[in-house]
């Protein structure tokens, strides 16, 4: 029995249907236990005081922005070279959770940063490249909506997929570039976890490990979804053409 | 390949409006500017660049939709599909000619445009190499995003969301280009990114074209 | 053999329309199709064309063979009769435009702009442009759409020389060429649904 077989709608919806219970349990729990411990039972900062614990938000939704992107791209791999619909409908149900995780990141960033940097917003490279994958995120979702024929949206909604990853990395570095270009030897840096005490650190995990089975929870939950849509579409078109 | 680089041209002369339009809106981006921010010189010298280059790559995308749906509307992308022409020739002589009919008098206009925003002397030759060696990434991109949204009765406004944020690097690569040499910097690091930018955009992205008109046509 | 279909099913938007077609066109041999509106004619010629893939089953067209017509005649309105052939011709690869201005009846309409020509004229043109192409085997959908009876004649009697000068034809139509043809109709080819035994697979029917 090859993993593939699992790329079988019907196969999926089993499978699905009896482990997402448990993800999302196991999300709800880490989330709790990470967030709690996080906000609760850390100390404070001893330069930024209690603002900091907004990282326990922050940190793992930034990932999951960035992970989301490249879990549509793998599935968009996929339906190319092997063409199983679930793959496709996995990465049209991944997008909108990956904007809104880029949201959650670029949101909890200015209430961050407002108080740290005295700024709700600043064209650092790394807000910089969070708002323009934001942006990557709402071309790929709106030519997913724009297509009739679903085989036809998941191929282009793919190869825009392909080709916006590529983009969207030559876009880091050119931000990177900028940024540096503008302000030789910044001062201000942005790197706050890159210091960050195990005390922070533990229930940051958790927190992060939280988001992954969120993500994954709803992706599943999603990808049922579209499923399920993508059946009554299917009937639907075949009555009209009885 | 050349006999379709002809006819294009041709329609892009006799249909009028090819070239007037695009030049027309660069124009009077930059004019709007000033009324925009202030008629202060010093700050217009300090934004002449980016505006220049975001007035161009505006103009650009004003005329992108044009570049396959005229074709596609009379049957024309149907016929090519079928005929000894690769798909990939195709769009990349439909890039090319959306160069020649837009982006080159765009890049030959901004000079005198710049003139308007107080752009520092030195600023325009580089200026000038900097868009001649970008706007042609912005077609190559745009006839990739006009291949997209090719069967849509209403793929403007998607197409300009699909094919804007892959402009930025161009964008930030060109203006910078553009920036430094006004200011009297070395422009070279940016200008070879943008030339890189540049020729990976047009040895490969026409395949993507090619592909994702071919899903369309079926 | 230009092309052989042999169980050939095909799919409009991803919903099977005709299925269990088998048919086979030699040098000189044409094919009228037939079938009500919707029956899936236009999927068929596209699928020979090579504009779509079949469902399933084989389908072989000679490399480089098709000169597709469909109801769209691709003419650009702002270029003449002769540029628009012309443009075709080189594309194809081939040099003159005269026969298929003679043939057509073109002749006096040869420096008029595309826009300026009437719905049945355009269509002449359209049907012009297969003579430039070149390629023996012609896909034609409605090809007479628009014509008056003269042009009908001038239309089949260019099939014909077309067959004589070992070409072939693949043609939905719904009048009379007078042609020597077989004629296939596509109603009995309708593709009926079965179901898969265990619930919807892989194409979610």
């Amino acid at each position: 029995m090859s993993l593939w077989e699992y790329a079988n709608p019907k196969k999926f919806l089993a499978l699905s249907g009896k482990v997402l219970p448990w993800v999302s349990g196991l999300a709800l729990a880490c989330l709790v236990i990470g967030l709690v411990w996080g906000f609760f039972f850390t100390p404070e900062d001893y330069r930024q005081g209690a603002t900091v614990k907004i990282i326990y938000l922050h940190v793992p939704a930034a990932l999951m922005a960035i992970n989301s992107w490249l879990m549509m791209l793998v599935a968009s791999l996929i339906w190319i070279v092997r063409r199983h619909h679930v793959s496709a409908l996995a990465a049209k149900a991944a997008a909108p959770v990956g904007m809104v995780m880029t949201v959650i990141a670029l949101v909890t960033g200015a209430i961050w940063g407002q108080p740290m940097w005295g700024t709700w917003w600043a064209w650092d490279p790394r807000l910089t490249s969070f708002l323009i994958l934001f942006l990557f995120y709402l071309g790929y979702m709106a030519l997913w909506d724009a297509i009739e024929n679903p085989d036809t949206a998941a191929d282009l909604t793919s190869i825009l997929c392909l080709v916006g990853s590529v983009f969207a990395v030559l876009s880091r570095y050119a931000v990177l570039f900028w940024n540096q270009g503008l302000h030789q030897g910044a001062s201000l840096s942005m790197d706050a976890e890159e210091n960050v005490a195990d005390v922070f650190w533990y229930p940051l995990l958790v927190c992060m490990a939280g988001f992954v089975l969120l993500f994954l929870a709803l992706v599943l939950l999603r990808t049922r979804t579209e499923i399920r849509a993508r059946r009554i579409k299917a009937i639907l078109a075949r009555e009209r053409a009885a | 390949m050349i006999a379709l680089l002809r006819r294009d041209l041709a329609l892009a002369v006799r249909a009028g409006g090819g070239f007037g339009l695009g030049l027309a809106f660069f124009l009077i981006v930059v004019v709007l500017v000033p009324f925009g921010v202030g008629p202060e010189t010093p700050l217009l010298t300090a934004i002449a660049p980016g505006v220049l280059w975001l007035g161009a790559l505006l103009a650009c995308l004003l005329s992108l939709d044009r570049i396959l749906a005229l074709d596609w509307e009379d049957g024309s992308l149907d016929l090519m599909a079928t005929s000894p022409l690769p798909l990939e020739g195709v769009v990349t002589i439909k890039a090319l000619a959306h160069w020649v009919t837009t982006g080159l008098p765009l890049v030959l206009a901004a000079p005198v445009l710049g003139v308007l925003l107080n752009l520092p002397g030195p600023g325009y030759p580089w200026l000038t190499l900097s868009l001649a060696l970008g706007t042609p990434a912005l077609s190559v991109l745009g006839t990739f995003g006009a291949a997209l949204t090719v069967g849509l009765k209403r793929g403007g406004l998607l197409l300009s969301l699909l094919v804007l944020p892959l402009y930025v690097p161009t964008l930030i690569f060109g203006a910078e280009v553009a920036r430094r040499g006004a200011a009297g910097l070395d422009p070279m690091t940016p200008l070879l990114m943008l030339a890189g930018i540049t020729c990976g955009t047009i040895a490969l992205l026409p395949f993507a074209s090619a592909a994702v008109l071919r899903m369309n046509l079926r | 053999m230009l092309v052989k279909a042999s169980d050939l099913a095909i799919a409009r938007g991803g919903v099977p329309v005709l299925e269990g077609l088998s048919f086979a066109l030699g040098a000189g041999e044409a094919l009228i199709l037939r079938g009500p509106n919707g029956a899936g004619k236009t999927t068929l010629l596209r699928t020979v064309a090579g504009l779509q893939p079949a469902l399933s089953g084989t389908l072989e067209v000679a490399e480089e063979s098709v000169a597709y017509a469909a109801h769209a005649d691709g003419l650009k309105s702002m270029l003449t009769v002769t540029e628009n052939l012309s443009f075709w011709a080189s594309v194809f690869g081939q040099s003159s435009i005269e026969a298929a201005l003679d043939r057509f009846n073109l002749r006096s309409l040869a420096d008029r702009q595309a826009g300026t020509l009437s719905a049945g004229q355009k269509r002449r043109l359209g049907l012009a442009r297969l003579l430039v192409t070149g390629r023996p085997l012609w896909v034609l959908d409605e090809p007479t759409v628009s014509l008056d009876t003269a042009s009908v004649q001038l239309f089949a009697a260019a099939v014909r020389a077309h067959l004589a000068g070992g070409g072939a034809a693949l043609i939905a139509t719904h009048i009379d060429l007078g042609l020597e043809a077989r004629v296939l109709d596509v109603t009995s080819h309708k593709a009926v649904h079965r179901d898969i035994p265990g619930g919807f697979e892989e194409a979610f029917l």
